[in-house]
């Protein structure tokens, strides 16, 4: 049964320098690099040593816990480089790409394969990470029986890809892709499209489609599980973005692990933001700098300003990312700027801000943090943009006293870090929401598991 | 921006480095903040951050306060004048109000209030942040202007600076600063200004400047207010007017007669979203409930006129609003988000008790014919038991739906072993 969901509390953030829609071939890049901190939790062991030759698909290295799931090359080339940092804990894996690609060919996926082939065929392809597990947002255990697969293709967080944008024509790639995922889960594939989109979604079968509209953080897959059908104790949910639903279908209709996508280049300091496709581990200033970049200083993020990682024109673009961001650093003084009145910020209170006046005014929005870090001490601003049937401040409270008891019962298994993004935005003690439900986790997860 | 103050930001920037991870260094970095809006960014997380921080948010709630801070500079000096040479025939605001006169005895009167109040307050708190190695707060902003407001006019300097002592360490500091507080510093202060000193706090001289020094002379001057006019049951006695109560030409606390400005007030916080307009309204709503109650009583006849409570009681439930400090209490004092509730459920049962709880108090106590600062520390300990239950009912409503959970069992990993790769 489908379902309407109309989210009413939130804040939409707009931001100057969207991607306009026009895709480019980004420059091939030379290097390609596998950055571990974007598989939290994981603890890889290496399959290959540095020097060594690999096709796109094979596999680089494996996580310990789960001997099965393994982590392949986004291209063929040669490992030239492990960094290690402390402890020798691997960091990043480079591979030097080869003028012409060589893939690792798997069995074509028959129409009636089971999930156990399925299952292995993902694992060992490498698509297997591009499925998330809540609780604790780690890559899905494969063990596991997830009671629902959810997929969010509403975008509503600032300067994000428009996915219906993006998968324009990967119609049958997305339909194979959510066939195989149907067969791993006893319940259902649910997938949220915007109200009134057309989102190359809306056609598909053998998934629950459901019409979101509201303000954001109705476009985060948390938001629309949390309406349809909310984690209890003991469940597991699998999340995968649209964008690898594309690589994963790929693989199932080609037997190639292809790690090609579109990604949207975004932000006030991009001259031209526009789309490139790329794959995944490309050097970002392979394309940052085909648009174009304002000569000031500038942060570029992987992923979205709300949620994605701080990385330089000399980083990766990231496993997960469909996104890079570029923004101007506020590393700033600004004269009385706690007291003066403030136009061209967002705000979502009126004490001499502004911004109340032009609802879809579009900002420039820096990385200062406009103001100290405090302990909490305004109450009822977070509730106003957060939906879940959850209590923002009284869990992010538990987490960061260690109160189990409480963080279970105040329903951190139904959330992720990035469904307080937009409550640490706005946050008047400028604390850092994300990271205290990140580490809530990680200790629920070692705690209870 | 002029050459000079990018040099001046230059030089504050390079300083602030030489004291980084010095004992002083919080101090200067308080002065510093106070300047400049740190050049402090994002690292991980959201990486763009709103507008507001929390000295935007005291010192909106500040500017509410000014109007009321001058308001009762004229004031003080009306009542003073009027309770020697007897209140005007026709009274006219600009002629026997807003005169320089009333302003210039007001201003002498009630700054060195501001000025100890301020300068105690915030010197422990600069002591307490380089003791504890942590940011100066910004939550005695608002508490050091409270506090003048909320006392009587003729408070001996010396008192107050005591009280602020006790106040600031053990109604905040020993919690562990600002946020983490208990009980409402403004009003710990004035419970113990009460508590101490209670000939200087009620009576019928205090509140009106200069009757306590002219007391037993020839020229003795009544200082009483109407909530203890009503309290010895001489509601005859007073001649002021609901337009009087209404725009605060009574005596009373500094800060606490104007009903119209202290509505103002509250209406640009409202409007500002700083402070909890679920407060305000249901801490008026308590009030007039339990007024309305009283009032039966009285229309009902269960209290004759010979009672202690029969002028307190019979008083129109409205009127409770305009007179002593309830209107202020309300507005600045009940909506302080850290001592309040924190749930917005919680908020209508914490408002209107302090409303409610408030008139009960006022009514019940014709020693001391006013409620509103026990009303509200007491709900300041009852805010947690509020918020508890308030919660419990969401997380009630997440187990009732855990039994419905539909849990697989993980499957037994033989695929594993197969699978496994030689490693190096």
């Amino acid at each position: 049964m489908s379902k309407d969901i109309r989210i009413k509390k939130g804040l939409n953030i707009n931001l100057v320098g969207v991607a306009e829609q026009n895709t480019s071939k980004a420059v091939l890049s030379n290097v390609y690099a596998i950055n571990l901190l974007d598989f939290h939790g994981i603890m890889p062991k290496m399959l290959v040593k540095q020097g060594a030759e690999v096709k796109a698909g094979e596999p680089l290295f494996y996580s310990k816990d789960k001997p099965d799931m393994l982590f392949t090359s986004p291209v063929s080339g040669e490992l030239i480089e492990i960094i290690r940092g402390a402890r020798r804990k691997i960091l990043t894996i480079k591979i030097l790409a080869d003028k012409s690609q060589d893939y690792m060919e798997h069995s074509k996926i028959k129409p009636g394969a089971d999930s156990e082939e399925i299952k292995s065929l993902l694992l060992k392809s490498g698509c297997w990470p591009f499925i998330r597990e809540r609780p604790y947002d780690y890559v899905a255990d494969p063990a596991a029986i997830p009671k629902a697969i959810f997929i969010s293709a509403y975008v509503t967080a600032p300067l994000a890809a428009d996915l219906d944008y993006t998968l324009k024509g990967k119609e049958e790639e997305l339909q194979a892709a959510l066939t195989a995922l149907g067969k791993l889960t006893p319940g259902k594939v649910h997938v949220s499209v915007g109200k009134g989109s057309g989102s190359p979604f809306s056609k598909l079968e053998n998934i629950e489609l459901h019409k979101v509209s509201g303000p954001h953080p109705a476009g985060l897959v948390g938001t629309q599980i949390n309406k349809l059908d909310p984690i209890n104790k003991g469940e597991v949910v699998w999340t995968v973005t649209p964008q690898d639903l594309v690589i994963i279908g790929e693989l199932l209709l080609t037997g190639r692990f292809n790690a090609q996508r579109t990604i949207a280049l975004a932000g006030s300091m991009v001259k031209s933001p526009k789309y490139f496709t790329t794959k995944i581990g490309a050097e970002i200033a392979t394309f940052l700098y085909a648009s174009g970049v304002k000569d000031e200083k500038f942060r570029v993020i992987n992923g979205d300003v709300l949620t994605g990682k701080k990385t330089r024109p000399d980083g990766y673009l990231g496993f997960y990312n469909n996104t890079v961001s570029v923004i101007p650093e506020g590393d700033d003084y600004e004269f009385f700027g706690w007291s003066k009145p403030v136009f061209d910020k967002l705000s979502s209170t009126r004490a001499l801000t502004f911004s109340w006046l032009q609802p879809n005014k579009k900002y420039d929005l820096d990385t200062n943090t406009n103001g100290e870090h405090r302990a909490f001490v305004v109450t009822g601003m977070y509730e106003e943009v957060f939906p879940l049937d959850i209590y923002p401040l009284q869990l992010l409270k538990a987490c960061m006293v260690k109160d189990l008891d409480e963080m279970e019962q105040l329903g951190l298994y139904e959330v992720i870090p990035e469904d307080f993004s937009l409550t640490e935005f706005i946050c008047i003690s400028k604390q850092p929401h994300q990271q205290i439900i990140r580490e809530g986790l990680d200790l629920l997860h070692q705690e209870i598991g | 921006m002029s050459n000079k103050r990018l040099t001046f930001k230059k030089r504050l920037h390079i300083l602030k480095h030489r004291y980084r991870g010095k004992k002083m260094a919080p101090a200067f970095n308080a002065i510093h903040t106070f300047l400049f809006a740190p050049d402090e960014t994002t690292h991980n997380g959201s990486h763009i951050r709103a507008a507001d921080d929390l000295k935007r948010t005291m010192n909106t709630v500040i500017m509410a306060l000014i109007p009321v801070l001058l308001f009762s500079f004229f004031n003080t000096g009306y009542q003073h004048y009027s309770a020697i040479n007897g209140f005007p025939e026709n009274f006219s605001l600009m002629e026997h109000f807003l005169t320089w006169d009333n302003f210039w005895l007001g201003f002498v009167q009630v700054m060195p209030l501001v000025i100890v109040s301020y300068g105690v307050g915030l010197l422990i708190e600069f002591i307490f942040a380089v003791i504890k190695g942590h940011e100066v707060e910004e939550g005695y902003l608002v508490t050091g202007m409270l506090v003048p407001l909320i006392v009587p006019i003729d408070t001996p300097l010396w008192m107050l600076a005591v009280s602020v002592v006790f106040g600031v360490i053990i109604g905040k500091e020993v919690f562990g600063g600002t946020g983490m507080n208990i009980l409402n510093p403004a009003l710990t202060i004035r419970a113990f200004l009460f508590f101490a000193y209670p000939t200087w706090m009620s009576g019928d001289k205090v509140w009106v400047h200069g009757a306590v020094d002219r007391a037993g002379t020839a020229d003795a001057i009544s200082g009483e207010t109407i909530l203890g006019y009503l309290a010895q049951n001489n509601a005859s006695e007073y001649s002021y007017s609901v337009s009087d109560m209404f725009f605060g030409f009574i005596p009373g606390s500094v800060g606490e007669t104007s009903a119209f400005l202290i509505l103002l007030g509250g209406l640009f916080l409202i409007f500002s979203k700083i402070a909890s307009w679920r407060i305000m309204v249901s801490a008026v709503a308590g009030a007039l409930v339990m007024g309305l109650v009283f009032n039966g009583v009285v229309d009902a006849g269960w209290i004759g006129e010979g009672s202690t409570f029969y002028g307190l009681m019979s008083f129109d439930f409205w009127k409770h609003l305009l007179v002593g400090g309830l209107a202020f209490g309300i507005v600045y004092m009940a909506t302080d988000p850290v001592t309040g509730s924190q749930t917005n459920k919680g908020k209508w049962i914490y408002g209107f008790l302090i409303g409610f709880i408030s008139v009960m108090i006022r009514v019940f106590n014709p020693a001391y014919p006013e409620g509103v600062f026990l009303a509200i520390l007491l709900m300041n300990v009852f805010a947690p038991t509020i918020d508890h239950y308030v919660v419990r009912g969401n997380i009630r409503r997440r187990m009732k739906r855990l039994k419905q959970a539909t849990i697989f069992p993980k499957t037994t990993d033989g695929k594993a072993k197969e699978l496994k790769v030689e490693t190096i």
